[in-house]
Parts: C-alpha cells; sequence; structure tokens
C-alpha cells in the first residue's frame, strides 16, 4: 500500500489523542468512518455487494455451483473464498504483486467462516453424500487503505504509527439476515468471535489484547446492526419497485 | 449461411435493437482519488473500470529513451462472465487482450512527449456481456483523459457482425455476448474518429471480402457515434469539476 509519511510530532499527536478518546477527524475511538453500501451490482452472479469505506473499494460477488460434498462432511456444504487485489488499487499489485496481500484475507475469512455457528453449512447440502451447494465468494479490491482494529478502524495515518493491527471476525446476529414476520422467541443473542488475526511489527500485552478484542466485538455488534437494517430496507424498496440503482455512476 | 436467426423478420436483434444500434453507454470520470486517472463504462450489461497512474519514472527493464512506455493490464473479475473464471489474469487470453489494447492506446498517447517515462494503464471486467475489448478502450480514453494525458484524438473501439436479413446482407453494429456465442463473425475495430485513422483490427471466423467493407464501415460509424458520447461525457465531467472546486474552496 502507498507509504505514507508522518513526522515524529505527528505520530505522538495521534497517540495521545487515541489515549484521551478523541481522534483527528472527530471521532472516539470505536466510531467507524460512513460507509455506503449496494448490493446487486454485478448481474451475472448469484449475489454481489460492493462497499465504499473512506478510501476503500471492495467488491463482492457470490457465485453458486452444485458439487459433491467431502466424503468425510456429508452433511456438509462447501464455501469457497477467493480475493483478488486489483491493480486499480495501487501499481504494486500489478501481476502477482497483490498476491500475499490477497492469500492472507482469503485465509482469515476461510478460518472465520469455518464455525457452524458463523455460517451454517448444513443450509447448502441438497442429497446427502450426493449433492451440494458449493458458494464462491470472490473479493475484488479495487482500492485499499486497508485498516481494522485496535482503535476501530483506523485511518492510514493512525496504522502507520500503530505498532500492532489486530483483526476480529464477529458473527452475525440472524435476526437482521432473515425474515422473521411474527415475534418469535429468540434465543437471547451473544456475538461470538470466530476469527482473530494479528499484524504489525509490535507486541501486545494480554490485558491490551482482551480489552482491544472486546471493543472489536462491541463495534462489530453496532456495524453488524447498521448492515441488518440497511439490507432490509433495500430488500423492501425492491420489492416495491422504489430501488435505484446507482453501481460505480454516483 | 452464418447466423440465422440474428435478426427477426421484423429486422430486430435478440435484444430488440435494430441493426445499427449500439447498446446503452454510461460512463463516469474520476471514480477513484488515488490514481491519476480514472473511469468507469457500462456498454451495455458490459461493465469495465479503467485506472491509469503516470506517466511517472519507468523501471530500468523497460525504460525507452525515445517514447514513452505504455504498460497495459487487462483483468477480469472471476465472477465477470456466466461460468466462474478461475484466473483473474496471467492466462493467454488476457495477455493477448493486454497487448491489443497497448497497441491501441500506443497510437493515440502523444509519446514522443515523455521519453524514459512510463503510463501504467489497469483494465478491470466486472461484468463480461460481449465486447469487453471495446468497453475497455472506451473507458481506459476515458481514464487518460482524466489524467490529463495528451493524446492525439479519443480511441473508440466497436464490434460488429453480418446477419442475413430476407436474403440480403445486414451488417449488425455492436455485438453483444448471444450474438458473439451464436457462431457469426465479429470485426472489431478500434480507431481514432476525427482523423479516421484505424488503430487495431481484428476479426475472427470467416467473412466474404465482397462483405467486408460494408461490415467494416458499419463499425467505423459506431466508433464515431461512440466518440460523440464520450466527448459529451468529458465536457459534462469538466463542467461539473469548475462548479465543484468553486464549492471546496469556499
Amino acid at each position: 500500500m502507498a507509504g505514507i509519511l508522518l513526522s515524529h510530532t505527528e505520530k505522538v499527536y495521534i497517540t495521545h489523542g487515541v489515549k484521551n478518546e478523541y481522534r483527528s477527524d472527530g471521532r472516539s475511538n470505536i466510531d467507524y468512518r460512513p460507509m455506503e453500501l449496494e448490493t446487486d451490482v454485478v448481474s451475472h452472479a448469484s449475489g454481489s455487494a460492493r462497499l465504499r469505506l473512506a478510501n476503500t473499494d471492495i467488491l463482492v460477488g457470490v457465485k453458486t455451483e452444485i458439487d459433491v460434498p467431502k466424503p468425510d462432511k456429508p452433511g456438509l456444504g462447501k464455501i469457497e473464498f477467493f480475493v483478488d487485489c486489483s491493480a486499480n488499487a495501487t501499481p504494486e499489485f500489478e501481476g502477482r504483486g497483490g498476491e500475499q496481500l490477497a492469500n492472507s484475507i482469503s485465509n482469515i475469512m476461510l478460518r472465520a467462516y469455518q464455525s457452524a455457528q458463523a455460517f451454517n453449512l448444513k443450509q447448502l447440502c441438497i442429497f446427502e453424500g450426493k449433492q451440494c451447494w458449493k458458494l464462491y465468494i470472490d473479493i475484488l479490491v479495487t482500492l485499499c487503505r486497508i485498516g481494522e482494529k485496535c482503535v476501530v478502524d483506523p485511518t492510514a495515518e493512525e496504522e502507520s504509527c500503530s505498532l500492532v493491527s489486530l483483526i476480529v471476525g464477529v458473527t452475525g446476529n440472524p435476526k437482521y439476515y432473515n425474515d422473521y414476520e411474527d415475534e418469535e422467541e429468540l434465543p437471547a443473542f451473544e456475538a461470538k468471535c470466530s476469527v482473530i488475526s494479528m499484524h504489525g511489527p509490535g507486541s501486545v500485552s494480554p490485558q491490551n489484547l482482551r480489552d482491544a478484542i472486546n471493543q472489536g466485538i462491541i463495534a462489530a455488534v453496532c456495524l453488524d446492526e447498521a448492515l441488518g437494517k440497511t439490507l432490509f430496507r433495500e430488500r423492501r424498496d425492491t420489492e416495491q419497485f422504489k430501488r435505484h440503482s446507482y453501481g460505480f455512476l454516483k | 449461411m452464418p447466423g440465422p436467426d440474428l435478426l427477426s423478420s421484423q429486422g430486430l436483434r435478440l435484444d430488440g435493437r435494430r441493426p445499427n444500434e449500439l447498446r446503452r453507454i454510461r460512463c463516469k470520470l474520476g471514480v477513484f482519488t488515488q490514481p491519476d486517472g480514472s473511469a468507469y463504462l457500462e456498454q451495455g450489461n458490459t461493465k469495465v473500470l479503467a485506472a491509469v497512474y503516470g506517466p511517472h519514472q519507468a523501471s530500468k527493464s523497460k525504460s525507452s529513451t525515445e517514447a514513452v512506455v505504455v504498460n497495459c493490464q487487462y483483468s477480469m473479475a472471476t465472477f465477470s462472465t456466466g461460468e466462474r473464471k478461475n484466473r483473474p489474469r496471467g492466462d493467454r487470453k488476457s495477455l493477448e487482450m493486454s497487448l491489443h489494447l497497448r497497441q491501441a492506446l500506443t497510437a493515440a498517447i502523444k509519446t514522443e512527449l515523455y521519453p524514459r517515462s512510463q503510463i501504467d494503464i489497469y483494465i478491470e471486467v466486472l461484468q463480461a456481456d460481449g465486447g469487453a475489448y471495446c468497453a475497455s478502450v472506451n473507458a481506459a480514453t476515458l481514464a487518460l483523459v482524466d489524467a490529463g494525458v495528451p493524446l492525439r484524438a479519443y480511441v473508440c473501439a466497436c464490434t460488429a457482425s453480418m446477419a442475413w436479413h430476407g436474403g440480403s446482407p445486414a451488417p449488425l453494429l455492436d455485438v453483444g455476448h448471444v450474438e458473439e456465442a451464436a457462431g457469426g463473425v465479429v470485426l472489431t475495430v478500434a480507431s481514432l474518429p476525427s482523423t479516421g485513422s484505424i488503430a487495431l483490427l481484428e476479426m475472427s471466423h470467416r467473412l466474404h471480402s465482397d462483405y467486408f467493407e460494408n461490415v467494416l464501415s458499419r463499425a467505423l460509424q459506431g466508433c464515431r457515434d461512440i466518440e460523440v458520447i464520450l466527448d459529451k461525457a468529458v465536457r459534462d465531467h469538466l463542467a461539473e469539476g469548475w462548479t465543484k472546486q468553486d464549492v471546496v474552496t469556499v
């Protein structure tokens, strides 16, 4: 990713600000930057979504295929991730330049979705032992300054003065992703963490790590709620033909 | 005779167009802030993103003392085609497309102005529904204009095919994927419409030489029509840019 040049004083300014709960753009430690989300941008794919978060632009496509389930897991479907860092993001990603980043992201995603509580692969089974759905989830990174949480959602400047960055994957609340028409008694939902990944040249004490993970989970739950509401609103607009499709044109 | 079903008895094509109609083109310049120039173009259901970096210092292996080195990369997203594509770039077809792009764009850029420099052009095809190469050339032209690279003229590309209507030949403009797959001849032309010259000409399948002139002139007419659309988009973008600047500085 493109390098950010910061003087020592600027780094001190950012770290002191974080200690006192304020950041250079006015957010608090667990606020996200505003993001734009749009679904169904690619009509060839079974499902697609586009997410824009400040300088990061990601396009995700999901394609389905009928496949034979694994012999040791006959009742489960399959899911496969593929991340492609497009050269549009930075010239360093030309050819095979972005492969390292892409592989690390796809491995994290795979681990995140392995747990049965994150995504139930049983839903993908057609005939046990004979046929199942295979989902191909393809992520295209078209523009990136990727950051994730120690301070939640750091900007590129904050990331360059951080010692460690931590990525936490948290399970979503099923209430937002299904149509529950009647008020059912849903079991009390507790967000669970399904994957943790660390990057960066430094080290962190266990207490700090625990705090950071908790902070990440709180932020993720808020994010999940916002996403769920947006998806619900999009679905409702599509049903009532009110939705305008923008894609990249806006 | 090739392509018996491409034209109905009323003279309409498979997607309802007349033989000399282009698909709807929607485009936007300046979609990303990080590359020097970027553009998004939709031609019917084909969606393409282009990003331009440069001119910047050339890598030692590619540097040339006479003219700028134009480096193109053509990449297709894995979810862009009907059947999922495993390798986004690096396969033979993408490499060939990159070479064709380089040929068409080098003809338009004033290469003698930047010796020892390099211009990178990255194309990402988000959805391919026939004519992906043409959409790429058109998007690359817009991205070059957005980056401020001096051009001799706009480069526009268009495809044309041949069908039979009641025994007489009828050239078709801007073939979609279904018409391509039906097995008819496809002539791809990249030209500089304001000077009338042709930068790239490519044809698949067989065409009798008696009909060649007819199909070629139809494709060149298509290129002229596309140039009008691209020119209007550039002027609208610039007009909007002035007003945006006023808002920002106040």
